[in-house]
This record gives structure tokens, C-alpha cells and sequence, in this order.
């Protein structure tokens, strides 16, 4: 499977969420490549612990750069499945590969619904590009 | 961008080159241009080129200018010799520090000896508005404010004189660590001072604004084959850090003297009085306030300004004043002030990031020292 940002949706806090036709209930998150462009010389990222309940719009953890530290928001609710640990280790392959080697979790959605209210790929470049 | 910011004379340029612009003291500033571990690694490997326009000059003629300073300054000016830079505070009656300065006593083109005293751009309004009455005092001293109508620039690393070589006349790449001269670069007025805030040896330079993006691209341009480079902010901030030097508004305020700042050095009590001297008297033997220290810590989050430093029974004993991830060390770094009877190197303590304890341990400043 390989994660096109174009077929994402995305808040306006710069976090993706991808969800697969093999695994309906399960979304992916990430943070898109303009946040990590943003951010920049990134150093730490605190993640949730597989089990945490998230919800949409609240925190699930923080990156760290050199500079400052950035609250990461969860764009679903529902549970965290999976968390990617060793992307903890190796913070740099973001710059390369934010989306598919750069997911960070797996949630169990509680409401599918609220994708719909996600930003498509459009509206959430529009943002970027007027940032 | 809000409108009522400064600008430097080089801000056309940051733009130029996809500089990241932040408010810094009123000013609209680098922060970085595109990565501050880059920037940072550049300057301790080769040479940084850092705009340091928002820096306060201000200026001192006159014969008895140096009396003035010596009554403002904590440190003794009326011996200093031509050429000779000091690292001084400005502090108040009771020795709370108003400011950390560079003082140059320099000689004009005309030959006439006059002061510069560099001061921080926070504090710029603040130490203008300090001496006043003390001007009032010796009407025979002419203050100019001259931060308008120049631009400074800080040349910094391993490399930074040798990219000079072309730049500059022979006589001010030899100066001294802490000297200072009036020169020309391309025919053009220029003070060179051998000083800087990185931890490297390097030079200071102040030019007339209408002259800086000359003498900005002229040095970048020599310094591309040493790989010299634009550095910001960001990469400024870490870099002293690492350095362990305080900043003012960090580890240096009004409410903390010399002494907890471990400034003791930049005070000269001895036969002499100044603004604040009677209470420095006091100070200086005072051991009961909190001390400055450096803290490494474990992991890889860094403690920010307002971090909490507990011990190990969990009672608060001091707090993080700076930190960040030192790109040198690989590790998180931090300043804090911490209760005297605990701030022995080697102690070990947590600090609070966010909620979360994190282990650090007190090391001896500077975190980095040159090679």
C-alpha cells in the first residue's frame, strides 16, 4: 500500500489521516510534510501508548524540534491500535518520507464520521500555500 | 509581519534567501534560513555570518565620557586603554543587573578617544531612558544613539579570520581576543572587534547601514569555499548556550545580581563606586541566593525557560531559565537557578518537562569549549 497525500484528509494543524479499503475501521496518522518542513531538526516525538483512547481535535502527543515543542492533534477519535516506535529513533526520515514510512499511529475509530469533516487535499494545500 | 516592526538593513536579503522572520525585540529577525542544526554545525566547523543589527550601539565623546561610564558600569572603564573591549553589567542601586554590555574604547579617524557601548536589543529603550540624568551630570559628554543609522555583523568559527583575510587590512585580523579598531573595509568606515557570542573565536563588525549588504555579500561570498553561511537566531541561541553564556531575560533579570549570576569577574569593587557598588559590597559575600548552573539532561526532551528542578524527594530547588537540544553534545541542555546547598556539580535532580519527570544532572560551564 502506498500513501498519496493527495488521497488524504488532513486538520488544519497539519496532521493526515489515511484510512485503507482492506482495514476500513482503522485509520493511520501522521504529520504532513509541510508541518515537518516547518518544524524543522526534529528531536523528540512523544507518542501515545496502544490502548489510549484519542479524540478528534484533542492531543495525542508532541514533536520536538531544536527550536520549540508542537502539540501533535488527533484528527479521529477512538483507540490507538498501533504506534510506530522506532519512527521515535529516527525523527530525520520524516524530512524524506512523512507519509508512508511516517506514520506515527493506528486508531480503532469510534466515529468514521468524522472524516467527513476532515480538510481534503485542496483545501488543506490552499492552507499551506496561504500560510 | 506586524508594520510597527524594525527592520535591519539586511532584511531585504533575509527575505531574499527564505529566512524564517520572527519578532525579537521589536525587531523582525532570522530565525533561521533553513535549518538551525545546520547553521549551528556550520559555525562550529567553519564560519557563521550572523546580522546582529538589533543590537543597541551607543556612543560616548567626550574627555571625560569614560567618567560617565565608569559610574554607570560594573566594571572599571578609566583605565582602559585604546583598542580595549570589557564585558560589563549595568546594574541598579540595589544590584539587580539592568543589562549585560561590551564596552570598546576606540580611537576615531581624527584621533579622538571615544566609547561604544554595545547593548542588548530588549533593553536598548531601557538603558537610553537610564542615562539620562546621569547625561544631565556631565553635559561635556556627547551620547549618540548610533544603532540607526549602522548595522553589525558577527563573523564566527574556527575559520571566520581567515575568510576575512580578503576583507580586511592585515592590522585588525591580528587583534587581540577582546581588542577593538576603527578601519575601513573597502574604503568604507568599519569597526572590528575581536568578540563574539558563540563560543568561537570570530570577529564583531559595525558599518554604516547604507554600506552592511556590501560588507554582508562580500563576506558570504568569501567564506563559500570554507562553507560559511547565513545563520540565525535559532543557531545564535543554541550556540551560546552551548557556550554557557546568560541572556539577558533568561538567566539574567533585575531581580538577580552579578554574584548568583556567576558575573562576579565583570564587577571591580575595589577602590572604586558606581551605581550599585554598596550593594554589591553586600552581595558579593551573600551566599544564600539561588546560583546559576548547567544541567545536562537525560533523554532527548529539552527543558524550556520556567521548567521546574526538583530533587530527588521531589521538592522544588530551582528552575530551568534556558534550554535546548545541544546539536554539539547530542543531548539536552539547560541553564537554571538553583538553591545554593544543592548546586554542587555532579548532583543529580529531575526536571519537570510538561508533567513528566526527566533526570539531569549538574555539569561545570560551558557545555562546549573550542578546541
Amino acid at each position: 500500500m502506498s500513501i498519496l497525500p493527495e488521497e488524504l484528509r488532513y486538520l488544519e494543524s497539519h496532521e493526515w489521516v489515511s484510512v485503507s479499503n482492506e482495514t476500513p475501521g482503522i485509520a493511520t496518522v501522521g504529520i504532513s510534510a509541510f508541518a515537518v518542513a516547518e518544524l524543522t531538526d526534529l528531536v523528540f516525538m512523544a507518542l501515545p501508548k496502544v490502548g489510549q483512547s484519542v479524540s478528534a481535535g484533542h492531543e495525542f502527543g508532541e514533536v520536538e524540534s531544536v527550536k520549540a515543542v508542537s502539540p501533535m492533534y488527533s484528527p479521529v477519535s477512538g483507540t490507538v491500535v498501533e504506534i510506530h516506535s522506532e519512527l521515535v529513533n529516527n525523527l530525520e526520515s520524516l524530512s524524506v518520507d512523512p507519509y508512508d514510512g511516517g506514520w506515527i499511529m493506528k486508531v480503532q475509530m469510534s466515529d468514521p464520521s468524522e472524516l467527513a469533516r476532515l480538510l481534503d487535499w485542496t483545501s488543506y494545500k490552499h492552507q499551506c500555500d496561504n500560510a | 509581519m506586524s508594520s510597527q516592526l524594525a527592520t535591519t538593513p539586511l532584511h531585504a536579503w533575509h527575505q531574499e534567501h527564505g529566512a524564517r522572520l520572527v519578532e525579537f525585540a521589536g525587531y523582525d529577525m532570522p530565525v533561521q534560513y533553513a535549518s538551525i542544526v545546520a547553521e549551528h554545525q556550520a559555525t562550529r566547523t567553519a564560519a557563521g555570518v550572523f546580522d546582529i543589527s538589533h543590537m543597541g550601539r551607543l556612543r560616548f565623546d567626550g574627555p571625560r565620557a569614560d567618567q560617565l561610564l565608569d559610574h554607570l558600569l560594573t566594571r572599571r572603564v578609566v583605565d582602559m586603554q585604546t583598542g580595549q573591549v570589557r564585558y560589563s553589567l549595568v546594574c541598579d542601586e540595589e544590584g539587580g543587573i539592568l543589562d549585560d554590555v561590551l564596552v570598546s574604547c576606540l580611537e576615531s579617524p581624527s584621533g579622538k578617544n571615544y566609547f561604544l557601548l554595545v547593548v542588548n536589543a530588549s533593553n536598548r529603550s531601557k538603558i537610553v531612558r537610564w542615562l539620562q540624568p546621569h547625561l544631565a551630570d556631565f553635559p561635556d559628554v556627547e551620547f549618540h544613539d548610533v544603532t540607526d543609522a549602522t548595522a553589525m555583523i558577527a563573523v564566527q568559527g574556527p575559520r571566520a579570520i581567515e575568510l576575512c583575510k580578503p576583507l580586511l587590512p592585515a592590522s585588525v585580523l591580528s587583534l587581540g581576543y577582546y581588542r577593538a579598531k576603527v578601519t575601513e573595509q573597502m574604503g568604507k568606515p568599519c569597526i572590528v572587534s575581536r568578540t563574539g557570542y558563540t563560543g568561537e573565536d570570530g570577529l564583531e563588525l559595525i558599518v554604516k547601514s547604507e554600506d552592511a549588504p556590501r560588507v554582508w555579500e562580500n563576506i558570504l561570498m568569501a567564506g563559500r569555499s570554507f562553507g560559511a553561511q547565513a545563520v540565525g537566531l535559532g543557531a545564535r541561541d543554541t550556540l551560546r548556550l552551548e557556550a554557557g553564556m546568560p541572556l539577558y531575560g533568561h538567566e539574567l533579570e533585575e531581580t538577580i545580581d552579578p554574584y548568583q549570576a556567576g558575573l562576579g569577574f565583570a564587577c571591580n569593587l575595589k577602590d572604586r563606586r558606581f551605581i550599585g557598588s554598596d550593594a554589591l559590597e553586600k552581595k558579593s559575600k551573600d551566599a544564600t541566593l539561588p546560583k546559576r548552573v548547567g544541567l545536562i539532561l537525560e533523554g532527548r526532551r529539552a527543558a524550556r525557560q520556567g521548567a521546574d528542578v526538583l530533587d530527588t524527594n521531589g521538592g522544588m530547588v530551582g528552575q530551568v531559565t534556558s534550554g535546548s537540544f545541544s546539536p554539539t553534545l547530542d543531548k539536552p541542555i539547560a541553564m537554571a537557578y538553583i538553591d545554593p546547598s544543592v548546586a554542587v556539580i555532579g548532583t543529580s535532580f529531575d526536571v519537570d518537562i510538561r508533567g513528566t519527570k526527566v533526570a539531569a544532572s549538574i555539569v561545570s560551564l560551558p557545555f562546549y569549549k573550542k578546541s
